[in-house]
């Protein structure tokens, strides 16, 4: 979807963007000095622990808290009984999820009751005195038993769609199926009638913990202002909201702070403890605290897993016709952001190819497992790979190199993707030439190593509403009010780059904190890459306002009409003659003093509704070069390359950190990182057992290829990234494995998969 | 329980539980927040400070332990000479990204330097294991060890 109104060329004559500037907030990191939510204290704040259901699908029979009431420090106790008067349920897409559970528990860490006490100790001490008898129910623990004739089911009351599930007109509940999405363009049944070749199979991506290392985290306090929220949330304009609306608040009384976050890639995004922190904080009476846990965080959301079944179909010559796809996304008991990754997935799931026919049935399923959302690239992630693995079977079969097979058939920029959608707006071609030069494609292979190639786009940008607030202090020193989440990406530092700019002055005077609703202008959301992107625009715009306002003043020292003025290096200058920005401040305010205010809005143009979208395509593109050792399964990354189609590079080394950090959370997905579940138990929910990559599992080489085209919505031509390397590498390894001659079906490649699939391989071949 | 140590080279007694383990006591007594909690079982490095100049996380050490032992946070470590050097390295690699891991990284990395434990790549790959980092992918971080090793920049 387009942005109103159209973006104007900018120039970057002052220096500030393309430069690679240090972090504006590595020095109080390193120092220990930034302050996370964990890290704060509220007076008279309370301690709260969860008490979580142990039971996959039960009733509740009876919750016996007198004990845990009765012990020294313990405030109060939470149960599903303090909502006979309110409705308690949430959830941004289906409003599915109750704040504690109301009679029904649906997975294994489901709030069943809440403590609030004095301390940390004294609450898990009083949860574990609370007893509750379950009544256990037949339950479904995987998408198959989910979709399984007579399968019991997860939700029996009607559907109800949440506040920003954009996802126009909701389909009733089906079976299990909570949403489901249908992309259908050309003929696919006619592209598979003529289709010389024809590669099918089904494939399985596991459940994965977004591991931020800061876990979920909130700060609740409860009086007669209203509802004040310390919280780590990506989103907290959409969480006010929900709040709002839960607590039937008005929005402006729901107050929430976000401070730096300790990573969250989707993990943080959306309501997750915050109303349950804010029923405690209610009822004690009191500020209180809940900080997850990582077992606690893994049962709070996760990355969905997915079964697919495709077919692709090509010509003999290697042109891609037609593909069709069924997905079945696991969204767990709740659907989170479920539904959103199912249409996402759908949309990435063709693939950027120039087909004569695409079909893609894509649904979201319920099962009693811990709920599913957003990570990094979702949908991309867990259906791209499946893709690439048969177009390189197609090439294998038409003889045709897989690099070459993906350049015949790329989309060029102005074609088509998705009826009615944005057309293709990136090079692809050019991107994959790239990639394959920067890992060395043509180079020879040595023996037992893989090479493989990955490509795919992600819609990208969620829904285009930021605003921004610059203000220039009389000392000539910036500070913008932006809603945007600072959890590692660095986007403070990319709007003061931005900022000065636009201001022409050292980036390094512009500052810029975090979010308090009350004082910071609305942003809908951190999360697809959209920060620099569209609050970055919003930045310009409130920057260039700021801007205007120095141009009006310095005229006044300057009337003769058609005066060369122009700023530069924080100041006004006529020919020769210069003027500060605080000689220009002083000149409007008098004396010392004053501030000049720039405030802006980035809107959507058209109707705004996801059909029209994206705001743009996040290209998923990368290489990797792997080894495998047949006797032990090993799979060893020795290189691997992405391509960061950015349009503009506001600060290159931090793009380049977005792709390194993309690369290993790739690596990890595609070979170490899986949540097992036996009965909708989670078996590894400690970091000892789930294992994430260390420094040791760094490829011996990566690169990263910055692609600056000018082709981006966001300022200066520039557009996000972070997010498609991820499915890029996670595709790249499945071919690369492949390419070493294992049969790849499911994910994550773990010694054990790899070395079992070899040895039915060789069973196969024997017989 | 009464603890004697040294903490950020100052001489301090401390009443403690028997059960309370050394982060806790770190972050809630004393507001020394700079040591994050993160994965409660010893993998992740985010909670780590140095004990008498070694690396240790302090999620799994009861703080009676550390009667009469030096203990140091990044608190004390940041008025260090050898702060500085390593912040300049981190910052000049753009080696943070949420800053979670950071603190942690810092002092493990501060005490293997004080070690000569990094002596190539390798090392550096094998030594800082211990230390999960989820946002930078571990290269800029491998990068600025090796200037501060003396190795040179890793490819």
């Amino acid at each position: 979807m387009t942005i109103a109104p159209e973006r104007t060329e900018q120039t970057t004559a002052s220096g500030q963007v393309g430069r690679s500037m240090r972090r504006v907030d590595a020095g109080e990191k390193l120092r220990g000095e930034a302050q996370y939510v964990g890290d704060m204290i509220v007076p008279g704040m309370l301690h709260g622990k969860v008490l979580r259901s142990p039971v996959a699908h039960a009733r509740i029979v009876s919750i016996d808290a007198s004990e845990a009431l009765a012990m020294p420090g313990v405030v109060c106790v939470l149960t599903g009984e303090d909502f006979k008067d309110q409705d308690q349920f949430w959830g941004h897409a289906l409003k599915d999820r109750p704040i504690v559970a109301a009679g029904v528990v649906r997975f294994v860490g489901e709030p069943v009751a809440a403590v609030a006490a004095v301390d940390e100790a004294t609450a898990e001490a009083a949860v574990k005195a609370i007893y509750v008898e379950y009544d256990e129910l037949p339950l479904v623990g995987t998408v198959d038993e989910a979709l399984a004739p007579d399968a019991p089911l997860v939700h029996t009351d009607p559907t109800r769609p949440g506040l920003f599930h954009g996802l126009g007109t909701l389909p009733e509940r089906d079976g299990n199926i909570c949403y489901s999405y249908e992309l259908n363009k050309g003929d696919a049944a006619a592209a598979f009638a003529k289709a010389d070749i024809v590669v099918e199979g089904t494939y399985e991506f596991p459940g994965i913990y977004q591991y931020a290392m800061e876990t979920h985290t909130v700060i609740a306090q409860v009086d007669s202002r209203g509802i004040t929220l310390w919280a780590t949330c990506q989103h907290p304009f959409l969480v006010r909201a929900e709040i709002a609306a839960l607590f039937g608040q008005p929005l402006g009384s729901v107050r929430i702070i976000v401070p730096y976050l300790g990573g969250g890639f989707g993990s943080k995004s959306y309501t997750k403890m915050e109303p349950i922190t804010v029923a405690l904080a209610r009822k004690a009476r009191r500020p209180v605290r809940i900080s997850n846990r990582v077992d606690e965080s893994m049962a709070t959301t996760r990355r969905s897993g997915a079964k697919i079944t495709m077919r692709t179909a090509a010509s003999n010559d290697g042109k891609l016709i037609g593909r069709d796809v069924k997905v079945w996304f696991d969204t767990g008991a709740y659907a989170d952001n479920g539904p959103r990754v199912t249409a996402t997935g759908a949309d990435s799931a063709p693939g950027p190819y120039r087909w004569e026919g695409v079909h893609v049935d894509a649904y979201c399923v319920y099962t009693n497992t811990a709920p599913s959302g957003s990570y990094r690239a979702f949908g991309a992630s867990q259906l791209q790979w499946a893709g690439d693995l048969q177009i390189d079977e197609i090439a294998h079969r038409a003889g045709i190199d897989p690099v070459e097979i993906r350049r015949m058939n790329l989309l060029r920029p102005g074609e088509e993707l998705r009826h009615g959608g944005k057309p293709m707006d990136a090079d692809l071609v050019g991107d994959i030439e790239k990639v394959a030069a920067a890992l060395g494609w043509d180079r020879p292979k040595d023996p037992d190593t893989g090479r493989g190639v990955s490509v795919g786009v992600l819609a990208a940008g969620a829904h285009p509403v930021s605003s921004a607030i610059a203000r220039m202090e009389a000392d000539g020193d910036v500070y913008v009010l932006v809603g945007s989440t600072e959890m590692g990406q660095g986007q403070r530092t990319a709007f003061a780059q931005i900022a000065g700019e636009v201001l022409a002055m050292p980036a390094e005077r512009v500052h810029c904190e975090g979010t308090d609703t009350k004082f910071t202008p609305y942003d809908r959301s951190t999360g697809a890459s959209r920060s620099t992107t569209l609050a970055g625009l919003a930045v310009a715009r409130a920057a260039e306002e700021v801007r205007k306002d120095l141009l009006a003043i310095a005229e006044r020292f300057w009337p003769e009409p058609g005066a060369p003025i122009e700023l530069r290096d924080g100041a006004a200058w006529c020919g020769t003659e210069r003027r500060t920005y605080p000689e220009l401040i002083a000149k409007r305010f008098g004396l010392s003093g004053g501030q000049l205010v720039g405030e802006a809005d980035v809107h959507p143009a058209g109707t705004g509704s996801y059909a029209e979208g994206p705001v743009f395509w996040e290209i998923c593109m990368a290489a990797a070069e792997v080894h495998v050792d047949r006797r032990t399964g090993r799979v060893t990354v020795l290189r691997t390359a992405t391509v960061a189609d950015v349009g503009r590079a506001i600060n290159p080394q931090l793009v380049e950190r977005q792709d390194e950090g993309a690369t290993m959370q790739g690596i990890g997905n595609a070979l170490y990182e899986e949540m097992v579940f036996a009965d909708g138990r989670l078996l590894n929910d400690t970091l000892l057992d789930y294992r994430i990559p260390t420094i040791a599992d760094l490829p011996v080489q990566s690169a990263c290829v910055i692609v600056e085209n000018g082709d981006g919505p966001g300022p200066f031509g520039s557009k996000g990234c972070g997010e498609g390397a991820f499915a890029g590498i996670i595709g790249a390894l499945a071919t690369a494995v492949a390419d070493a001659g294992v049969p790849v079906r499911a994910l994550p490649l773990t010694p054990e998969r790899v070395w079992r699939a070899m040895s039915e391989q060789q069973e196969e071949e024997h017989r | 329980m009464r603890v004697d140590l040294t903490l950020n080279g100052t001489p301090t007694a401390l009443d403690v539980e028997p059960r309370e383990l050394l982060l806790d006591v770190l972050r809630d007594t004393l507001g020394l927040t700079g040591a994050k909690r993160s994965c409660d079982v010893q993998v992740c490095g985010a909670c780590t400070v140095l004990v008498d100049g070694s690396p240790v996380s302090s999620c799994t050490l009861l703080a009676v332990e550390t009667d009469g032992h030096d203990v140091l946070t990044v608190e004390g470590f940041r008025e260090q000479p050898a702060f500085t050097r390593i912040a300049d390295a981190f910052e000049r690699h753009a080696a943070v990204q949420c800053g979670f891991c950071t603190t942690g990284m810092v002092l493990t990395i501060h005490a293997l330097l004080e070690d000569g434990a990094f002596t190539d790549e390798a090392s550096i790959r094998e030594e800082l294991s211990g230390n999960l980092c989820r946002c930078t992918g571990y290269r800029a971080i491998l990068a600025a060890v090796g200037d501060l090793a003396g190795i040179g920049e890793p490819a």
